[in-house]
This record gives C-alpha cells, sequence and structure tokens, in this order.
C-alpha cells in the first residue's frame, strides 16, 4: 500500500484502468498518508470520509473512459465546492459553504476525480510564504520550518509531500509558479482566459487564473487539459480550440528558439540561481533548441505595477465582505459600526494593508498619478513581450530570486516579501503562460525551479519544452518524510 | 511624498475597515515603504500610452436575458450570519 502514493497521477489513471487498483484503494492511501502529515497543516478541511464513500460507489460502477478515473486529488480553499466549507484562508469566510460548484472543480469531478479536501493558502491568496492564513502556516516537505511558498502554499505542500497526487492552485502573481519553485514540483500558470474563473473567490481579477500543479510535466499537462474549458459563466474565458495536451505532449523541440532576457539578471541575485539557468541554457541546447539573448526593457517595472492593479482590484473584490451576506459579522453599535469592526476583526494584516493600498490609489486625486499611470505601464510591459515574440517561440528564466526562505524571515518587511515575485509577476501583467520546473537544488538541498513563459494559449509549446528539459534534468526531490508521525 | 496619520484615517473610512492608533501608525510605516517601491514608475514617461486595462483582446459577449437560476432564495440566504426568512437582517438603520 505504501508506495501507491509515489506513483505519478499518469501511473495511477492507468493502475485504476487496468484493474490493478481500485480508486478505493488509492483513496485509502493518500488519506492515510494525510492523517499521518498533520504536522505540514496542508489541509484547511479533510473530507475524506466523503471521499472513500465516493471511491466505493466508483469501484462498484467504473468508467474508465474518464480521464481521471477514481482519482482523489486535494484542491486549494479558494475554489467554492458545493456543499464543503471554502474559507480563502480567512476568518471572513471561516464558516462559509458554498451552494454552487467552481467550474474548474466541476470539470475535475466530471473527468472521475474525487474531492479528498480543501488545501491551505495564504488569506484571499495575498501572500508568497503561505504564513498570512487565518489557519497557521504551512510547513514545506523539504525542511522543518521552511515555507512552501504561496499563495498555493498547501497544495505544494501537499504534492510534494505525497498527500495527493496532483492538485489545483490558483495564480496572481507567482502563485503556483514559485510554491512549485520552493517545493521541487510543477506548476503551470495557464494563459489568462484558458481556465474559467467562475466560483474561484476572486482578489485581482485582470490577473488571476486557476492552474494545475504535479510531481512531473506530463501529470501537469492531463490536468491542465481536464480543467481548461470554455465558460459562459466568465465573461473573460475565452473560446479557443485547447489542445489533448497529454496526448499531444512531445520532447522533441528542436529548431525552437528560446529568449534568454537580459533584465533578469538582477542585482543581489545569488550565483547559484545564475548557474541554474545557465545550466537550464545548456539542457536546451542539448535538446536542439537554440537561445537567443532577448531584451524585455520594462521588466523591473513590473513589481510596481502589480502592487498598484493587484491591490485596486482586490480593495473592490473584497468591498463585498460586510458581515450581511454571508461570512463572518461583528457586533457593531450601528451599521457603519458593524461593517467596520467586521472588516477590521474579520480580515487579516496582509489583506488589510492590500486593501488599504488599493483604496489609496483608487481614491479621488491620485487615481491618475496610481491607477492610470500603472496600466499604462502594464502595456508597456505587454508590448516588450508581444515585441520578443516576433523572434522566439519562448523565454527560460529562473522562477524566484533565491530558493525557500524559513518560517518568519521576511513577515516584517513587506517589500523583501513582495521581491519574490519579481520573475512570475510579468507574465500575469502580461496574460501569459508560465510554467516552473524543478531544475536543481542550492547548496542547502532546497529545489531551485526554472520558469519557460509562452505565447498567449501556446500552452503546448512550453508543456513540451518542459517536458524536454524534465528528461535531461532527471530531478529528485529530496524528501526524508521528517514530518511523518 | 509621504502617507500620514490623516490620510490612513481618510482610506480606513473609506474601506471600512476601523484602525486604532497603534494600527494606523504601522500602516502609515508599512504603506510609506511600500509607495517608496511604487514611486519607481515615474521614472517612466507615458503620456502617450494607452493603458492596459485587461489583457483578454475580447469583446464582452451578448446572451439571452432569461433566467437560468430559479427558486434559489434558500441558497441565497443560506451563509447570511443572521437571517429572518427570506430576509438579510442588519442592525436598525432608521430611527
Amino acid at each position: 500500500m505504501s508506495d501507491i502514493t509515489k506513483q505519478s497521477l499518469t501511473e495511477l489513471v492507468i493502475n485504476i484502468k487496468n484493474k490493478k487498483l481500485s480508486s478505493t484503494e488509492v483513496t485509502k492511501a493518500f488519506i492515510e498518508r494525510s492523517e499521518k502529515s498533520k504536522e505540514l497543516n496542508a489541509y484547511i478541511t479533510e473530507d475524506f470520509t466523503s471521499a472513500l464513500e465516493k471511491a466505493k460507489r466508483f469501484d462498484q460502477k467504473p468508467n474508465f473512459d474518464l480521464k481521471l478515473s477514481g482519482i482523489p486529488m486535494a484542491v486549494k480553499d479558494l475554489f467554492c465546492t458545493k456543499d464543503v466549507k471554502t474559507t480563502a484562508g480567512s476568518k471572513i469566510l471561516n464558516n462559509f459553504v458554498p451552494t454552487y460548484e467552481s467550474t474548474v472543480t466541476e470539470n475535475i469531478w466530471k473527468e472521475g476525480g474525487i474531492l479528498l479536501g480543501k488545501l491551505n493558502c495564504d488569506e484571499f491568496a495575498m501572500g508568497s510564504s503561505n504564513e498570512t492564513s487565518f489557519f497557521g502556516n504551512v510547513q514545506n516537505p523539504i525542511d522543518k520550518d521552511l515555507v512552501p511558498g504561496g499563495s498555493s502554499g498547501g497544495s505544494a505542500s501537499a504534492v510534494a509531500g505525497q498527500l495527493t497526487p496532483i492538485t489545483i492552485g490558483t495564480d496572481t502573481g507567482g502563485s503556483i509558479r514559485q510554491p512549485a519553485s520552493f517545493t521541487g514540483t510543477v506548476g503551470l500558470k495557464p494563459t489568462y482566459g484558458s481556465c474559467s474563473r467562475y466560483g474561484i473567490v476572486a482578489f485581482a481579477s485582470s490577473l488571476d487564473q486557476a492552474g494545475p500543479m504535479a510531481q512531473n510535466v506530463k501529470d501537469c499537462a492531463l490536468l491542465q487539459e481536464v480543467i481548461s474549458t470554455y465558460d459562459p459563466k466568465d465573461s473573460t474565458s475565452i473560446d479557443f480550440t485547447r489542445n489533448q495536451y497529454s496526448k499531444e505532449l512531445s520532447n522533441n523541440i528542436k529548431g525552437k528558439k528560446i529568449g534568454i532576457p537580459k533584465e533578469y539578471r538582477v542585482d543581489g541575485m545569488p550565483k547559484e540561481i545564475e548557474d541554474l539557468w545557465q545550466k537550464g541554457v545548456q539542457y536546451v541546447k542539448d535538446c536542439g533548441a537554440e537561445t537567443i539573448d532577448i531584451s524585455l526593457p520594462h521588466t523591473s517595472y513590473a513589481l510596481p505595477t502589480y502592487y498598484i492593479v493587484a491591490p485596486a482590484e482586490a480593495s473592490s473584490n473584497l468591498a463585498r465582505y460586510d458581515g450581511v451576506k454571508y461570512g463572518f459579522r461583528s457586533k457593531g453599535e450601528n451599521l457603519i459600526d458593524m461593517y467596520e469592526k467586521t472588516r477590521s476583526e474579520g480580515f487579516g494584516a496582509e489583506v488589510q494593508r492590500r486593501i488599504m493600498i488599493g483604496t489609496y490609489v483608487l481614491s479621488s486625486g491620485y487615481y491618475d498619478a496610481y491607477y492610470l499611470k500603472a496600466q499604462k505601464v502594464r502595456k508597456l510591459i505587454k508590448n516588450d513581450f508581444d515585441e520578443v515574440y516576433k523572434k522566439v517561440d519562448a523565454i527560460l528564466t529562473p522562477s524566484t530570486p533565491s530558493s525557500a526562505f524559513k518560517i518568519g524571515e521576511k513577515t516584517n518587511d513587506p517589500v523583501s516579501m513582495y521581491l519574490n515575485d519579481i520573475f512570475t509577476v510579468p507574465v500575469n501583467l502580461a496574460g501569459l503562460p508560465g510554467i516552473s520546473i524543478p531544475a536543481g537544488h542550492d547548496s542547502k538541498g532546497y529545489p531551485l525551479g526554472l520558469q519557460i513563459i509562452g505565447k498567449a494559449f501556446d500552452e503546448q509549446n512550453i508543456l513540451n519544452i518542459a517536458y524536454a528539459m524534465e528528461e535531461k534534468i532527471n530531478f529528485k526531490n529530496k524528501i526524508n518524510d521528517w514530518w511523518i508521525k | 511624498m509621504s502617507i500620514d496619520l490623516k490620510i490612513i484615517k481618510h482610506i480606513s473610512k473609506l474601506s471600512r475597515i476601523s484602525v486604532n492608533e497603534k494600527k494606523a501608525e504601522k500602516l502609515a510605516g508599512d504603506l510609506n515603504s511600500i509607495f517608496d517601491f511604487i514611486e519607481k514608475l515615474n521614472e517612466l514617461k507615458t503620456d502617450n500610452v494607452e493603458p492596459l486595462t485587461s489583457v483578454a483582446e475580447t469583446t464582452l459577449k451578448l446572451r439571452p436575458d432569461k433566467v437560468k437560476s430559479e427558486n434559489i432564495r434558500e441558497q441565497i440566504v443560506k451563509n447570511s450570519p443572521q437571517d429572518n426568512e427570506d430576509y438579510f437582517v442588519v442592525p436598525k438603520v432608521i430611527e
């Protein structure tokens, strides 16, 4: 039984289809391991009893034509799941039980997936270390007291720790790719408009995208194939012909042109990251691709732009939490007092900080100087990408400027925390797809990731490049199960 | 540019988040360091740049104006912190 959780999604799907394993056996194995892994604090809500029932029902009447036949899976607690508590990592949604299902999770259940539970994340996905969650920080399976990254920290920890074969996260400024990089896993942020945002707790609507997180590229491609659908319920969902990403996966990237942007060589970047990047260049060359030096001149303006656009949208989106319609309510002397106390007690410090920034940049007299300015710079950042994509098929960069850091190391300095997302944020601003794959270890043995950025709707191409590189890199995650009780 | 306690009080009111003195001071400090970092955008001349409001290059689709969700009143009030039959309940607003 114990080796079931070590299998990849692709292996599990085959073994269930060939009746070598039942869905019940697989589900039981992941539940048992999850129960021994409480110290990771990866789960906010466990749905194990119901998962076992669903697995038994599947085994009684199996349908092996589905893409995820009988596969159990935990998901980030930002996806609304019908009749299962959905908190977004916040006190203000501590008691919220959705009466509807997000489109992305609905797609998973339709293909035979089974919900194991809801995974921890930074509050409203605002954070890069999973330390802003109302439900406590998450441990990285790589080492004790190490952050798993964020905001999809519980998701990354659960995949790396083999508590779930695969998962989904959301990525507004790097929230899938950065934790994937910190935990030695694979994370894909799809093109804006590829996966429906319906039923996902909103953070910054022009940036938010759901995406798969997995142990390897093939699993990631399979889950992307399942979750990416056109959805009329999301007005920004795009109606385009989606590839069969896992079936069309190919390691043949001969002749592909891959850009290496000089602006990503930032001041103070550790030599280990630079070395990893150079190795990445060698790997793609070994695969028969060609690398080209490129320039994305406005890269250093991406983070300041993001820290206007994202909080502005968040301050509008989070106006709905008023203690009236759902969620936590504090007692107030009158209506206004009730609103103010509810929001002051219900939101954590980071969320309040971002609402304040957003409110300020949208307020009368400051709108042009900040919000409009940021939207203009956002255009320049997107133009940079449009320009280089005339010459190259994809771009290769490090995923993060450092490996995972210790819990508490950056909590007192918001700006240093924000700098974590320096390589991932431009991709969201331009609405492009990006994937992080594990590519090596630093001197402490912590994983480091490389990011491949693609053209809009060119997920297949970056998955193929990642697949080819994965073969060359042959990465092995160093996990010793230190947390297992 | 500096964000003082007066501005913090103003945005606290706009965002309906109550702050006490201690919290206001902490927020002022944090916001000042964040805005120092944001000021970098002023290095760029953007007079002739069109603002980018959405990366999804699509026009909003029209659909027939038909009711799709019926009889969901119960679902809508299900999560309300305090409800009375079919209504949301708030503190008294009319004397």
